[in-house]
């Protein structure tokens, strides 16, 4: 318990530091968040630049910055009038979740027992055919995968709709929780095959089987908890490719999530919506390091009365 | 010998290498094959189907440019991309790793910490994020792929470069009196070339992926070149109306990937390089 706390201390400063290299980075930048095609006389601009504080000095800027911060106000969106970023975060972010922890919770659900199947018939017609499949969904970019399912299963057989959003509509989710689980869950299913295999090979599961249990327990009793070490170390860059994933395919289903906001914010330099996007970003991944620390703890006794 | 052997042996990735041939080939030589070019305005056949009016193979786009040289090529454009950053980040990683992996000790700590932060970042983030304060352009493209593909491949160089040090014709360097840049340069780089490819053919897809998703986002490949990710940014959008323009740079798209994928699998497997 000292280790986790020990890490959520040091988290605070890693995701301050983040922070602070990106509110300096991207006012660095060239272009303001005003430009447009034909300038605005400059009266007008000094005008909005007084109001959104930016004739400031730049330390005034970053302090009055992590001040609001703190607060839980990420300030005033600069492209999206009258909105707040905290606003546009808090209506798109639901969406992104959903999305996001079904297709976590999928690539693992399906993962995990695929690759164990695969495994389990070692060298088999079944375990190359799983393997076949699992480089076809790490090769095959969502971006790609996602408007083929729609054009099939959308277009072709009018089966589900191809983009679009009702809140509480489950099919609307389908086809992009699908596009956007493939590649970890065939992450997932490579790395649980190889590491059960070698588990399958230790002395403890030679003994386990010896004492005459069934397969299913040695399994689920036995194997399955270290063989799931691996995986829940990919578990990090699991939840970051499904974020990059959900950049692309909320834009290809038209799903009103918070993905498009980062290269829309990025591309008219709205500094406010891009800092608020990195800062949900990168304390998500931290929040998920951190899980993954205690799925350690839990996976792994060794570690509770080690170092 | 034997790992020629093995390769050869091994079905599928033979089979994803002669994919590959062909479809280089195919992006090199390809838009001659066709009489239209790549910008020309077909307005008689403007969303035209797969067919052979107009010599149109794959069909037009919106604006009646012809599919088939397009696609053509948004490969060669990718694949050109995918080599380069492939270049830089192999340049970049076989360097650092043989540094930290030589030095030892305290600096090999501190450069391998530095990774393990970097790679826990998204890395797609960090290229928007790039690709917004500098601004969009080719270089660019170039460098900041190349700048995030390398750290995989300084992982392993460095791991390797641990175990060569131990080896005697190092210490007979050593005591020969050779500077430190002069073992890594002559001693150590040349036996890391068995691993070195495998990494690099694994790193190309990797690598052609991420180019095509940032030019799918808008953010990478300007018009009037067009990578795949472009085409597919483009074929999504008339998805309904004309599929082809989906569906053709985008089959090219993943086929490209997964023979490149199998090929690089079947690499490591003929090698048997271990990851880590």
């Amino acid at each position: 318990m000292t280790y986790f706390f020990k890490r959520l201390a040091g988290a605070v400063p890693t995701l301050f530091i983040i922070i602070t290299a990106a509110f300096f980075l991207i006012r660095a930048a060239p272009g303001g968040p005003f430009d447009q095609e034909q300038a605005l006389p400059p009266e007008i601009l000094a005008n909005l630049q007084s109001a959104y504080g930016l004739d400031l000095p730049i330390w005034a800027q970053y302090g009055r910055y992590i001040g609001a911060l703190a607060h839980g106000d990420f300030g005033p969106s600069f492209k999206y009038k009258d909105f707040s970023v905290t606003e546009l975060i808090g209506q798109g972010f639901p969406v992104t979740l959903q999305l996001g922890i079904i297709a976590l919770v999928l690539a693992l659900a399906v993962g995990v027992p695929l690759g164990t199947f695969a495994a389990l018939h070692h060298n088999s017609a079944a375990d190359y055919a799983t393997m076949s499949l699992a480089v076809v969904g790490i090769a095959i970019p969502s971006f790609v995968v996602l408007p083929f399912l729609g054009l099939f299963f959308g277009i072709y057989l009018h089966w589900l709709p191809v983009a679009g959003w009702e809140p509480g509509s489950i099919r609307h989710l389908v086809l992009p929780v699908i596009a956007l689980c493939l590649p970890p869950l065939a992450y997932i299913a490579r790395m649980t095959r190889g590491s059960m295999l070698e588990v399958l090979r230790s002395h403890f599961i030679r003994t386990a089987f010896a004492k005459g249990l069934p397969l299913h327990i040695v399994i689920l009793r036995h194997a399955l908890r270290p063989a799931l070490l691996p995986v829940a170390s990919y578990l990090a860059p699991a939840v970051a490719s499904i974020m990059t994933g959900s950049l692309v395919v909320e834009s290809i289903a038209g799903l009103p999530g918070i993905g498009r906001y980062l290269v829309q914010g990025a591309l008219n330099r709205d500094y406010t919506l891009v800092m608020g996007m990195v800062i949900i970003y990168s304390a998500l991944l931290i929040a998920m390091g951190l899980v993954v620390d205690l799925l350690y703890v839990w996976l792994d006794p060794r570690i509770r009365f080690g170092r | 010998m034997s790992a020629a052997y093995r390769l050869r042996s091994n079905p599928g990735a033979a089979c994803a290498l002669g994919i590959i041939v062909v479809l280089i080939a195919l992006a090199l030589v390809g838009p001659w094959l066709n009489p239209n070019d790549i910008e020309s305005l077909d307005w008689a056949h403007v969303a035209a189907e797969p067919g052979l009016i107009g010599a149109h193979w794959f069909g037009t786009d919106r604006l009646g440019r012809d599919l088939f040289v397009r696609t053509l090529e948004g490969t060669r454009v990718s694949l050109a991309v995918g080599l380069a950053a492939s270049a830089i980040s192999l340049a970049v990683g076989i360097s650092y790793g043989a540094v930290a992996g030589y030095a030892g000790g305290r600096t090999d700590q501190l450069m391998m910490r530095f990774i393990e932060v970097l790679s826990g970042l998204p890395l797609i983030f960090f290229v928007i994020f790039l690709t917004v304060v500098f601004g969009r352009s080719q270089y660019l493209l170039f460098l900041t792929i190349g700048a995030v593909g390398w750290l995989t491949m300084a992982r392993i160089v460095r791991g390797q470069t641990l175990s060569i040090r131990q080896r005697e014709f190092i210490e007979a360097a050593v005591a020969s009196g050779a500077s430190s840049a002069r073992i890594i340069v002559k001693h150590v780089v040349p036996n890391l070339l068995g691993p070195v490819i495998v990494y690099a053919t694994l790193t190309v897809p990797q690598i052609i992926l991420f180019e095509s998703f940032l030019s799918f986002l808008g953010l990478g490949v300007q018009e009037p070149h067009a990578s795949l990710g472009t085409l597919i940014a483009e074929g999504a959008g008339e998805m309904e109306a004309a599929p082809w323009i989906l569906l053709v740079p985008g089959s090219f798209l993943a086929i490209l990937l997964l023979c490149l994928n199998i090929f690089g699998d079947g690499l490591r497997d003929a090698l048997d390089v271990k990851e880590r």
